[in-house]
């Protein structure tokens, strides 16, 4: 099937931010929703409010989110790759990428739809490590995924300790619901941009937004700075 | 078959809000293959926003991400959406 | 479409409890005061939102139990354990409690049988609710369509509004109810006792030729399953209808 692009003045139109001055007045006249009594949900009220962005809840579950099917691909099939803007494609099958010197990752994480979870234990690969040696002048990144989901990132935001590609959670291989066999882990940013089933990145000298970041969802994507939507 | 998606129709309150009528009943014709069914009969998942997908092909057909006071729909997978009056 | 369509804007409406009833040790049933309330049809659900004092929010979203009865409305919600709604409504709420609620909506999977033919209800679990409330319905409006109920419950104990389904049955006016008891089943027992597969659904549903329409309702791999087993038998896809209520069923 051709891959088909929209031109980016049709996406314009198509897209449409509805109605956004007639919402806006109606929250503003919309008072206060009335308190449910003794309602607390199912939160954590104990963690340090320095590790806690603004607007974020934390939990001790971990919510499984998808823009799709869960994908099943087997591991005989599965590889990952970098291409795009390489002096050459480097790829990786299961074994050989299970081969590649791997660390574990603690870190907290948080999702644009409030939750965070503080201190989940990873286990992966650094992108260091898989860009090591890779002779490039591109700045940005897209990291696609079976199932077709896709996420774009300054290359930067990549190196340097500040990202991995995850097999293990909590010292199990990743199940396929939180994105097993491998998924893009990039806590510095929101978890959308932490890639479930990825397959590989694509180096370009041009930003391309991915899936969430053509309908809404912020560029960039920095919690601390609450850049969740596009604008903020 | 996956555990967690829903059907359009659960997403019924939201798309009222946004389109201001009741949206589960009206007909989109997916892009992808072409198909053509009801709203409320597509799939539904829930990511970062909502995706909503043709039940044959599985090509997305809608995207929603609310956020606070803005709301941003993507259409590109429908050819087409015959609406109700 | 008369009556479906509540056009314009919908808003979060206060709803105050004024009653709650237990039905199994899993759900009970809340009567909401929903001043107002616009009527709604059988199928639809309502979306609830919960506001924590410090303003953490959570919404779910709810079938409405009964058939329509001016400005209330039953919803019948099951506890989940790890759910994070579910035992607040179940187990905290009192009545004079207010809530948020938003609906009625979700014209897609409503009791409106305009075609020939028997209507196949398919419950799995707490899917009974908004099946329930076209039971009810059908049975206010004195309607004499065929309709076959298959509920899907784990046990007796977990069959919900079980002695009003046999009022309803025994009305002999082309309702009538089967049950599978999916893991215990009590001592004679000498209904089904396994989850519904294509055999049950061959021997307990009309013939594709026959069907109106389907209606399935419960968690998603229980939809998926009976869904794909009548189109199996032939029934037309455009006539089955699915809620889906996710992998823990609601």
């Amino acid at each position: 099937m051709l891959s088909f692009r929209w031109p980016d003045s049709l996406l314009l139109v198509t897209q449409a931010v509805v109605r956004q001055s007639e919402l806006h007045q109606r929250e503003k006249e919309e008072e206060m929703p009335p308190i449910s009594r003794g309602f607390r949900g199912r939160r954590r009220d104990d963690a340090p409010s320095d590790r806690v962005p603004p607007g974020q809840y934390v939990t001790d579950d971990f919510p499984v989110l998808s823009a799709g099917p869960t994908p099943h691909t087997p591991l005989d099939d599965w590889d990952l790759t970098i291409t795009g803007e390489v002096d050459g494609l480097r790829r990786w099958s299961w074994d050989e990428f299970r081969a590649l010197p791997s660390e574990p990752v603690t870190v907290d994480i948080h999702c644009v739809t409030k939750w965070s979870k503080l201190d989940s234990e990873w286990e992966g690969v650094s992108l260091d490590t898989l860009l090591d040696g890779v002779d490039t002048t591109a700045e940005y990144v897209v990291a696609f995924c079976d199932g077709g989901y896709t996420t774009n990132l300054p290359l930067e935001d990549l190196t340097e300790g500040k990202a991995w590609i995850a097999f293990a959670f909590d010292g199990e291989p990743l199940e396929p619901e939180h994105g097993g066999p491998a998924r893009l882990l990039v806590p510095h940013l929101y978890f959308w941009k932490s890639a479930k089933w990825v397959r590989g990145l694509r180096l370009a000298a041009t930003d391309e937004p991915g899936f969430w970041e053509q309908n809404g969802y912020h560029n960039y994507g920095d919690p601390w700075k609450e850049q969740r939507y596009w604008g903020d | 078959m996956d555990a967690l998606m829903l059907d359009g129709n659960a997403a019924a309150g939201l798309l009222q809000e946004i389109f201001g009528s009741e949206m589960t009943t009206a007909v989109g014709t997916c892009d992808g293959c072409g198909t053509a069914g009801e709203v409320g009969a597509v799939l539904l998942y829930r990511g970062a926003g909502l995706a909503f997908r043709c039940p044959h092909c599985g090509n997305v057909l809608m995207k929603i991400v609310v956020g606070g006071e803005r709301v941003w729909v993507d259409f590109r997978g429908l050819r087409a959406l015959e609406l109700n009056t | 479409m008369e009556g479906t369509a509540v056009l314009g804007r919908l808003n979060w409406r206060a709803a105050e409890v004024v009653e709650l009833t237990p039905e199994t040790s899993q759900t009970k049933t809340i009567t909401f005061d929903v001043p107002g309330w616009p009527g709604h049809r059988a199928g639809q659900h309502v979306d609830v939102r919960l506001t924590a004092d410090d303003g953490y929010q959570a919404e779910r979203s709810y079938s409405i139990a009964s058939a329509a009865d001016g400005p209330r409305i039953d919803l019948t919600v099951e506890r989940l354990d790890d759910g994070e709604v579910s035992p607040y409504l179940t187990d905290e709420l009192r009545t004079g409690d207010v809530i948020e609620l938003r609906g009625p909506v979700g014209g897609y999977f409503v009791w409106n049988p305009h075609a020939e033919g028997t209507v196949f209800l398919v419950a799995g679990g707490s899917g009974i609710v908004p099946l329930m409330a076209m039971a009810r319905q059908r049975a206010l409006e004195s309607s004499r369509i065929p309709t076959r109920l298959l509920y899907s419950a784990r046990s007796l104990d977990d069959v919900i509004y079980r002695d009003e389904l046999a009022e309803l049955a025994a009305r002999v006016d082309g309702f009538d109810v089967v049950y599978t008891l999916t893991r215990t089943q009590p001592a004679g027992w000498d209904g089904y006792g396994r989850r519904v597969d294509t055999d049950l659904l061959r021997e307990v549903g009309p013939v594709s030729s026959e069907l109106a329409v389907a209606f399935v309702c419960g968690p998603t791999p229980f939809v998926e399953a009976v869904a794909s087993g009548l189109v199996e038998l032939g029934h037309e896809p455009a006539r089955i209808k699915t809620e889906r209520f996710g992998p823990t069923g609601g």
